[in-house]
């Protein structure tokens, strides 16, 4: 059981310079996700923790011990790979207790620790299969139970699900939620899947280019986004951008005038005072546009998809393209009006040109 | 109803590629399997210089196993055989598993292991030929330095000679074993490579009870391809040897050419060659067997 | 992960470096050799730089050494086998992809079987062939001719070079194949217009294989190229196994390099391209 703390890290690779003056902390017993696009460093930064990449300056600190420079095995870690990598020649529990043999324990407390791994992982009926013999959810138990034999403190994921289709990776993805909620170690998650990081973290870091954008809860996050970035890129469907300006209205509250018309802004939380005539960016979860019969604002219906026990409606306002969401079943008509209404208190907003949220 | 499928009707392109096989399927029936055939055909009769209709059994398979040569020959390819694979493996095995250290100037390593592999067999033999010259040759040069006692005169010694036909070959194929063993080791998964440094294996551990086992089907492929090249072992005998001192150093394959061309005794020759063809068939058969078993037993794709 | 100069990866170079002075040792001593006079030879200092320089040897093995019956050194050898080998890389190859493509996407019924007996033909010694190849060659009237030995070649290459195509286009995805059969395509035209435009690495590494493969080869030649066709490996063997009277090291080893450049030229030349062809031959299925 450890924590892990970050402090000021560079990694680069020769010339390019892949993570820059990074601070992050791990709590104790929390299931942190690193989220980004390919390219965001989220790998290198599990890596080094790891112990596989080298770091150029800052300090890693696992379980209160200055791990910057330690070999992987010292550092008590467990990581599961993309491709699990399962020794194929040897059986599970071969698998499973080779570092053990590696580092001479007794027979006796080999055999204790791999059968307490295997009842915790449900895999004791499996142990003498070999990997080509199991099912990705199996090889991805024998992944964790390799380190768990270790007693690992901080168990280190890289992408594990997404070499699986999708209905496989739904059901391991509770699998590992549910097994977290188990054992309660310390768990580092990377995946470039939002769905993943928002079922499964306890907080996520959004990184993009080496730099963290965003950390905190699932919720704050996907509520509350710092940036344009991390706005777009959680949520599915994705979040409705419209370009606007802040206008002084007349009881000194802000208004934000947008093409189709204007909005109060007396319901919106500012982080700073806000500027009269400043360039905006509303951003809008398809969950915030309600239609009303009675709403203020008008458009027309474009396109309806239908998601089973949800539709996504896709309709334009002066000239953009809004999706909002309908409950199962029910279909407006294409090209029929509508009318709708926004919710000021669950919008964002963001400056157009710097990109955070204001 | 759908119309019924007479076997004679297919479709053109299916007819094309028939046809386009034919030239194929005639060497396969005609020089392979046909001579093969003939040639036990001729083992049968007493053909000497031309082929003959006089049939007497398995005569020649006796004659055959109480021919002094052909028994020294099977002697000289089974020892020749035993070391031949086993070093080329050693050595083979070893070069690749140093070259993937990741050590600096691979590339050019790389080279100088494979080149002898490009030589033909002939230039092979010769080439050792001239150094293992007792007068002339290396024995000659460590001596001048020094060594007087030390002789390498193995190519003139009849139970010796043997070991020179080793050496030139291990020194020709070892570069092949090391670029098939290299290539296998290069298709490992990396991520094992790491998983194994997370677990704490050292190095070697890793090559010994994780890798070696994950190439076993390359160093199956590798051995059945020196078996091969054991069993075909006659150029460099001929250009190094040519077969002597006396006899000391006949194989197989020499013993059949001589006696189909020289000696004129086709019916004999054709005896040695269908033992040599069946033993080489014997010894290759189980492990195909073992191999597909094996595939079948881990789901092979 | 250090990779400062450890004892283990001292003793990594120490091997490494050692095996390189034992497989260059030969080329050394052969191209030493070759440019000494006899009378520096029989000194016997096998390892020492020539005093005096001289390509004497080199004239002499290229066009006056004894190759059996004439003294014309072994630059008939040369355009022998410079005359075998072309013919031999070039039909091999055209049937071995046809057969290869005809295998690999048509599949007509026998094929499957075909393909399993002709890679078992593949281990069977050249010797129990031998005698009854040479009969069937002397009744299509070419024995001891071009063609006959063009032929022998390709028969014995038929296996490897199959192989080396079936697999390459195993591995080429087959919904381009069905996608130009619905475009109308038949069985040559796909051949022709798809299949050998992508074929062009296959090709190189076969054609690789094959020169060095029929240049080195010394059996065959022997016995079916005939008198007038007879290639270099052959008579570089007549110089140096069978001479009477003084035996000309130097010329054998000028002999010896000069039969291996065009082999080792090809191999200097092709890098990763030969690498690829001997592994790639070496997938049997």
């Amino acid at each position: 059981m450890a924590g892990i703390k970050i402090h000021d890290l560079h990694i680069s690779y020769g010339k390019t310079t892949v993570i820059e003056s990074l601070d992050l902390e791990v709590l104790d017993g929390e299931f942190l996700v690193l989220l980004g696009p390919s390219g965001c460093g989220k790998s290198t930064l599990l890596h080094g923790i790891a112990g596989l990449q080298e770091v150029s300056a800052g300090t890693i600190t696992i379980g209160g011990v200055d791990m910057t420079h330690a070999d992987p095995t010292d550092r008590q870690i467990g990581m599961v790979f993309q491709s699990y990598a399962l020794y194929p020649t040897m059986t599970v529990e071969r698998n499973m207790s080779f570092s053990l043999r590696v580092k001479g324990f007794s027979r006796q407390e080999i055999a204790r620790r791999v059968d307490r791994a295997a009842q915790m992982l449900q895999l004791t009926e499996l142990l003498q299969r070999k990997p080509a013999q199991l099912s990705g959810g199996q090889r991805q138990r024998v992944a964790i139970g390799r380190a768990l034999v270790r007693d690992a403190g901080v168990f280190l994921f890289d992408e594990p699900l997404s070499n699986l289709d999708a209905q496989l990776r739904t059901e391991l993805r509770r699998e590992l939620k549910l097994l977290h909620k188990r054992l309660g170690t310390t768990m580092v998650y990377v995946t470039h899947d939002q769905v993943e990081a928002m079922t499964l973290a306890s907080r996520i870091v959004v990184m993009r280019a080496g730099h963290i954008e965003q950390i905190g809860t699932p919720g704050a996050v996907y509520a509350r986004p710092n940036n344009l970035f991390v706005a777009s890129f959680l949520g599915a469907p994705a979040m409705n951008m419209l370009h606007g300006t802040l206008v002084a209205a007349q009881d000194s509250t802000m208004a934000l005038a947008l093409q189709g018309g204007n909005i109060g802004l007396a319901g919106y939380a500012f982080l700073d005072a806000p500027q009269a005539a400043c360039e905006v960016v509303l951003g809008l979860r398809p969950e915030s546009l309600h239609l009303d019969p009675a709403g203020p604002f008008e458009g027309t219906v474009v396109l309806v998809e239908p998601m089973g026990n949800h539709s996504v409606l896709w309709f334009d306002w002066a000239g953009q393209h809004l999706s909002c969401l309908l409950p199962g079943g029910v279909a407006p008509a294409l090209d029929s009006a509508l009318r709708f209404a926004i919710d000021t208190t669950q919008i964002s907003l963001f400056d157009r040109h710097t990109e955070r949220r204001l | 109803m759908t119309a019924p499928r007479s076997w004679w009707k297919v479709r053109p392109g299916q007819l094309s590629a028939s046809v386009a096989l034919l030239p194929l399927a005639m060497i396969v029936l005609v020089a392979y399997a046909g001579t093969v055939l003939w040639s036990l055909r001729v083992s049968l009769t007493d053909a000497r210089t031309f082929p003959s209709d006089v049939y007497v059994g398995l005569a020649q398979y006796e004659r055959l196993f109480h021919n002094e040569r052909w028994l020294l020959s099977l002697n000289n390819l089974a020892l020749y055989g035993l070391l031949f694979i086993g070093l080329c493996m050693v050595v083979g095995l070893l070069l690749a598993v140093f070259i993937d250290q990741k050590v600096r100037g691979e590339g050019l390593l790389r080279t100088v292991f494979l080149y002898p592999y490009a030589m033909s067999f002939v230039a092979t033999g010769l080439v050792w030929q001239w150094l293992l010259n007792p007068e002339l040759g290396l024995q000659n040069a460590v001596q001048t330095l020094g060594f007087d006692g030390v002789q390498i005169d193995w190519i003139v010694d009849q139970d010796k000679v043997m070991y020179t036909i080793v050496l030139a070959t291990v020194w020709q194929a070892s570069g092949f074993v090391m670029a098939l063993l290299l290539a296998g080791l290069r298709s490992i998964d990396a991520q094992i490579w790491n998983a194994a440094r997370i677990d704490g294996i050292p190095t070697w551990q890793v090559y010994v009870f994780i890798v070696l086992p994950m190439l076993g089907e390359s160093i199956a492929t590798v051995f059945v391809l020196l078996l091969t090249a054991t069993v075909k072992l006659f150029d460099a005998v001929v250009s190094m040897t040519q077969g002597g001192p006396g006899n000391a150093s006949e194989v197989p394959a020499k013993f059949i050419m001589d006696h189909l061309f020289g000696r004129a005794n086709l019916a004999l020759a054709s005896a040695g060659s269908v033992v040599l063809l069946l033993s080489f068939l014997a010894l290759v058969a189980p492990l195909f067997y073992a191999r597909s078993r094996y595939q079948k037993r881990v789901g092979h794709p | 992960m250090n990779s400062r100069l450890s004892v283990a990866r001292w003793g990594i170079y120490c091997f490494l470096l050692g095996a390189a002075l034992f497989f260059l040792l030969p080329a050394y001593v052969m191209l030493v050799t070759s440019l000494k006079s006899m009378d520096e030879i029989r000194l016997g200092h096998l390892f020492a730089l020539p005093a005096e320089l001289t390509i004497e040897p080199w004239r002499s093995a290229w066009s006056s050494a004894c190759t059996g019956l004439n003294c014309e050194g072994i630059r008939g050898g040369f355009w022998n086998s410079v005359g075998i080998v072309i013919p031999s890389t070039v039909v091999p190859i055209l049937l071995g992809a046809l057969n290869g493509y005809a295998l690999s996407f048509w599949r007509p019924r026998g094929s499957q079987a075909l393909f399993a007996v002709l890679m078992a033909g593949a281990f069977i010694p050249a010797q129990v062939m031998m005698y009854p190849l040479i009969q069937i060659l002397a009744v299509l009237g070419i024995f001891g001719s071009l063609a006959g030995i063009v032929l022998v070649h390709t028969i014995f290459s038929m296996p490897v070079m199959t192989l080396l195509f079936r697999n390459y286009y195993l591995s080429i995805p087959t919904e381009l194949f069905h996608a130009a059969r619905i475009d109308g395509g038949g069985f040559l035209r796909i051949f022709f217009e798809l299949v050998l435009p992508m074929s062009v690495p296959i090709v190189t590494v076969a054609a690789i294989m094959q020169i060095t493969g029929v240049w080195n080869d010394y059996i065959l030649g022997l016995v079916f190229a005939g008198r007038e066709h007879l290639p270099m490996t052959v008579q570089l063997n007549n110089i140096i196994n069978t001479t009477t009277g003084t035996r000309l090291y130097n010329v054998n080893m000028a002999a010896t390099i000069l039969t291996s450049l065009v082999p080792l030229a090809v191999y200097f030349a092709s890098g990763r391209w030969f690498v690829r062809g001997i592994t790639a031959g070496a997938l049997k299925g």
